[in-house]
């Protein structure tokens, strides 16, 4: 396989953006990594999304964004793993540069989720359809389930699980591309609305438009591109069930853990050696979740790593720099994609306040439904 | 929900019917056609046991456009004598008084509708398990007023 | 002898009272507790109809046998509030309970008498030999127009009976049917709530069918009153059955096991059937019951039934009429009685 760099990245807004439709988002997160690497042309394009169809009743994105970003017969295709589908489009943009198939394309994710849609219902299919959605299951309520399994085995509890929203919008006040750029106090978060005990309306992401795009090359063609090339070191994903009625333990991410294990296996490092991570906190109960299954916290510790602040800017290994999905916004098949913009700005040094200086290795994972799949890619500066 | 969906789902929804694998005795809810433990495709067909435990529970204040007069309601994973786990609404009670450990009884009833004029749909949801008959019944009774109004 | 092999009922576990309703349109209660003697009724979820409480019903009714599924020849669900217009209850029914295919399945109607109506029915293809068993339910989630005197009474709740040949816990000693025509009550298609005659259905429907019923089955059987130990009348409020019990000359003593209307309300076409099911819960072996129910349009159905030695040892498989009644259950106020009973307009 050939080694394979990120050389630009673009990214809109996240939030309720009103005025924007889904092709717009899309063309304006494509068009800002095009010119950040000075090309009009490319091999491919994979678009992340979770659920157009649904949204905004829009399937075929594939060629639509081609035909939008003005290059309509260049190969484009939809790829799909519910809010894994960023992730999931940059790691089949990664196979087909590594292959030697592509030289150039780009990984883009994109999700209008603010048009009038049952965003509840819709969000809910990544989820099974039979046996959960069927009995009035929400993902608010999946991850509750989650949330009680981990309080009963950890004795995590409520104020842990603020902390994580707590330290997340911290660092969200920094990004000027947050949804929410502001602090929240745990008072804040455990005095707002119920959504799914234990689970309240702070300690979930948003309902979020947006798009993010980067673009792989081969590492020896990237100086055409860039002077500052992100090497994508290890690329993993792994699948677990869908209904949590048929996990071994709820309370466990099996997949975020396998596919983090493959992914520092291929990359050939540890977690100890990862500087600064975007992990896929969609509820505040995935975070504890996600950074105890990638080992940058012993299983039952993750708890306390926001209210200490091992987490935070500044601290051991500071997770979700971005703001991440609680405050910069989870535009789903987005999410994916814009972890990744996050990190190549870290590795790069481009991350202005929220810079983690010297920070070598990057982290990302991304996961669809209640981690029924997740995707994982560790990213180095050279 | 299509009605051939709802239809095709019928034997699990109605009689809880369930697969238990003949290898490793694995019980699957519902059937299954390959083990998920140990991918063995000699399954056997049997019927759950109408009660269970509560594992885990939510209780849902912001529910899909479906259940919106329904909420709040309770939402657990009860696992049911066989061993097989499900996830149903705790209904017939205060959603606060549920809690992981209690003891359910699974009823049939209208899980939901499809708007005005669709299909209803039928299943199961696990309620309170209460004492039946003789003393139990009695300690019941006798509990009446404590009850009421509640 | 052909009879019951399997009885059980269903009472959902919320309950409005008769002093919330009255509050509610600025009536006095007390004067309508002492006119309908009714204390408070069952009120169901959003989640109860006709069918699940007729599978909850029919299932105790099968335990209490302890008869195979696969041996019930027909499944017959008497209500005025299937869910659907068209497309059978019986049908979610014998599915759920796994009795079928090869079984006889129709959904009845007839008002109040609905339930006993496919007793009739059910009784009837046992004795003939058609089937080794069939099992008859009578449910109803009642609907009572808001202000209007049925919705001090309109309840849910229903009762099952599996009929068979073989080693009954209630024997059929005779039946009888009185029918006329009589606009009393009914419900036009389409409509939401059903209309009444207002007095219209005391006497000339409610008592001229029950005591025309009751009187032909005593002269049929050579009975008389003071041979029964108990029997139950179709319960529209708690005062018409005292009534038409003290006329006939039966006393309270007689009435009052199988008069779970002060506390249930009026489930329709489950009243006169869960009035049996409490009695059987507490009949000895040789009891005579009589049980007439009534149903608008008009009607009476009389079973004289005499208990066997199985029925005390079997009915403790299931859960009393009375533990249902009396046990856990949740009030309700106005407002949610209105939610859980769709009367409020929500958007689609």
């Amino acid at each position: 396989m050939r080694e394979v760099a990120i050389v630009a990245a673009g990214m809109t807004h996240f939030g309720e953006l009103w005025g924007a439709s889904l092709r717009d988002l899309f063309v304006e997160a494509a068009q800002g990594a095009l010119t950040a690497a000075g090309t009009d042309h490319l091999d491919a394009i994979y678009v992340g999304n979770m659920s157009a169809g649904q949204f905004v009743g829009q399937e075929h994105l594939g060629p639509l964004m081609a035909d939008h970003l003005g290059m309509a017969g260049v190969p484009s295709v939809r790829v799909e793993s519910a809010c894994a589908s960023g992730g999931v489009a940059l790691r089949t943009a990664f196979l087909e540069v590594a292959s030697g198939a592509s030289d150039l394309v780009l990984a883009a994710g994109v999700e209008k989720m603010n048009d009038g849609a049952d965003v509840t219902a819709i969000l809910a299919t990544a989820s099974d359809q039979e046996t959960e959605v069927y009995h009035g299951a929400t993902f608010p309520g999946l991850y509750a389930l989650i949330a009680r399994a981990h309080m009963a085995a950890h004795g995590t509890t409520e104020e842990d699980l603020a902390w994580v929203s707590v330290k997340n919008h911290r660092h969200g006040a920094l990004n000027e591309r947050a949804q929410f750029q502001r602090e929240l106090t745990t008072d804040q978060v455990l005095s707002s609305a119920l959504v799914s005990e234990p689970l309240r309306l702070l300690h979930c992401s948003p309902v979020s438009d947006g798009a993010a795009a980067v673009l792989v090359c081969p590492l020896d063609q990237a100086s055409k591109y860039t002077d500052h090339p992100v090497v994508i070191r290890g690329t993993a994903m792994a699948t677990a069930s869908l209904a949590l009625t048929d996990r071994r333990d709820m309370a466990f991410l099996d997949s975020v853990a396998a596919s983090g294990a493959r992914a520092y296996e291929m990359a050939g490092i540890g977690p100890e050696q990862v500087d600064v991570a975007e992990v896929h906190d969609c509820f505040s109960i995935a975070e504890i979740c996600c950074i105890e299954a990638l080992g940058f916290a012993p299983l039952g510790e993750g708890r306390h790593c926001a209210r200490t602040g091992e987490t935070a800017l500044g601290g051991r290994i500071p997770v979700n720099t971005s703001g991440g999905l609680k405050s910069k916004g989870h535009p789903v098949g987005a999410t994916g994609i814009a972890q990744a913009v996050e990190l190549f700005e870290q590795l790069t040094g481009a991350s202005g306040d929220r810079q983690v200086h010297g920070a070598e290795f990057g982290l990302a994972q991304n996961m669809g439904g209640t981690g029924a799949s997740s995707v994982v890619h560790i990213f180095q500066a050279v | 929900m299509p009605s051939p969906r709802y239809w095709r789902e019928i034997p699990s929804r109605y009689r809880l019917e369930a697969t238990r694998c003949g290898d490793c005795g694995r019980v699957s809810y519902p059937p299954r056609r390959i083990c998920p433990e140990c991918r063995s495709t000699d399954g056997e067909t049997i019927e759950l046991s109408h009660e269970g435990r509560v594992l885990t529970y939510t209780v849902v204040h912001v529910p899909p456009d479906d259940f919106l007069m329904e909420a709040p309601y309770a939402l657990a994973v009860v696992e049911t004598p066989e061993g097989a786990r499900m996830m149903v609404q705790v209904a017939d009670c205060d959603p606060a008084s549920v809690e992981a450990g209690m003891m359910v009884a699974l009823e049939f009833r209208l899980i939901r509708r499809e708007g005005k004029g669709g299909i209803l749909c039928y299943g199961y949801k696990a309620v309170p398990a209460y004492p039946m008959g003789g003393e139990a019944e009695a300690e019941l009774r006798s509990k009446e007023s404590e009850v009421a109004h509640a | 002898m052909a009879g019951i092999a399997g009885y059980g009922a269903f009472i959902p576990r919320r309950r409005i009272t008769t002093e919330e309703i009255a509050r509610q349109w600025g009536k006095d209660p007390g004067t309508i507790q002492r006119g309908l003697m009714l204390k408070e009724k069952s009120v169901p979820g959003f989640d109860e109809d006709t069918i699940t409480i007729s599978v909850a019903a029919g299932r105790a009714a099968l335990a209490r046998a302890g008869v195979s599924p696969s041996r019930v020849g027909a499944v017959y669900i008497g209500s005025e509030s299937h869910p659907y217009a068209v497309k059978p209850s019986g049908t979610v029914v014998a599915e759920a309970l796994g009795i079928g295919p090869e079984v006889h399945v129709a959904d009845f109607e007839f008002a109040c008498k609905a339930g006993t109506e496919a007793m009739f029915v059910a009784l009837a293809l046992v004795e003939s030999g058609r089937v080794d068993y069939a099992l008859a339910v009578g449910a109803d989630t009642s609907q009572g127009a808001p202000d209007d005197a049925l919705e001090y009474s309109a309840s849910a709740g229903g009762a099952a009976f599996l009929f068979g040949r073989d080693d009954p816990l209630v024997e059929v000693v005779d039946t009888i049917s009185f029918t006329t025509d009589t606009p009393d009550f009914w419900r036009r298609e389409g409509e939401f709530y059903p209309r009444h005659g207002g007095r219209f259905t005391g006497e000339p429907a409610y008592f001229k069918h029950v005591t025309e019923a009751t009187t032909r089955i005593l002269d049929k059987t050579g009975l008389k009153p003071e041979d029964f130990r108990f029997v139950v009348f179709h319960m529209p409020n708690g005062k018409f059955p005292l009534s038409v019990g003290k006329s006939l000359g039966f006393t309270r003593e007689q009435i009052d096991p199988g008069w779970v209307v002060p506390t249930m309300g009026n489930t329709y076409s489950g009243s006169s059937p869960t009035g049996l099911a409490a009695v059987l819960d507490v009949a000895d072996p040789d009891d005579l019951i009589l049980i007439t129910s009534f149903g608008s349009g008009a009607g009476s159905d009389s079973f004289v039934l005499r208990a066997t030695g199985l029925l005390p040892q079997r009915r403790g498989l299931a859960p009393s009429v009375r533990s249902m009644l009396d046990g856990p259950r949740r009030y309700v106020t106005y407002g949610e009685y209105a939610k859980y009973r769709e009367k409020i307009i929500v958007n689609d």
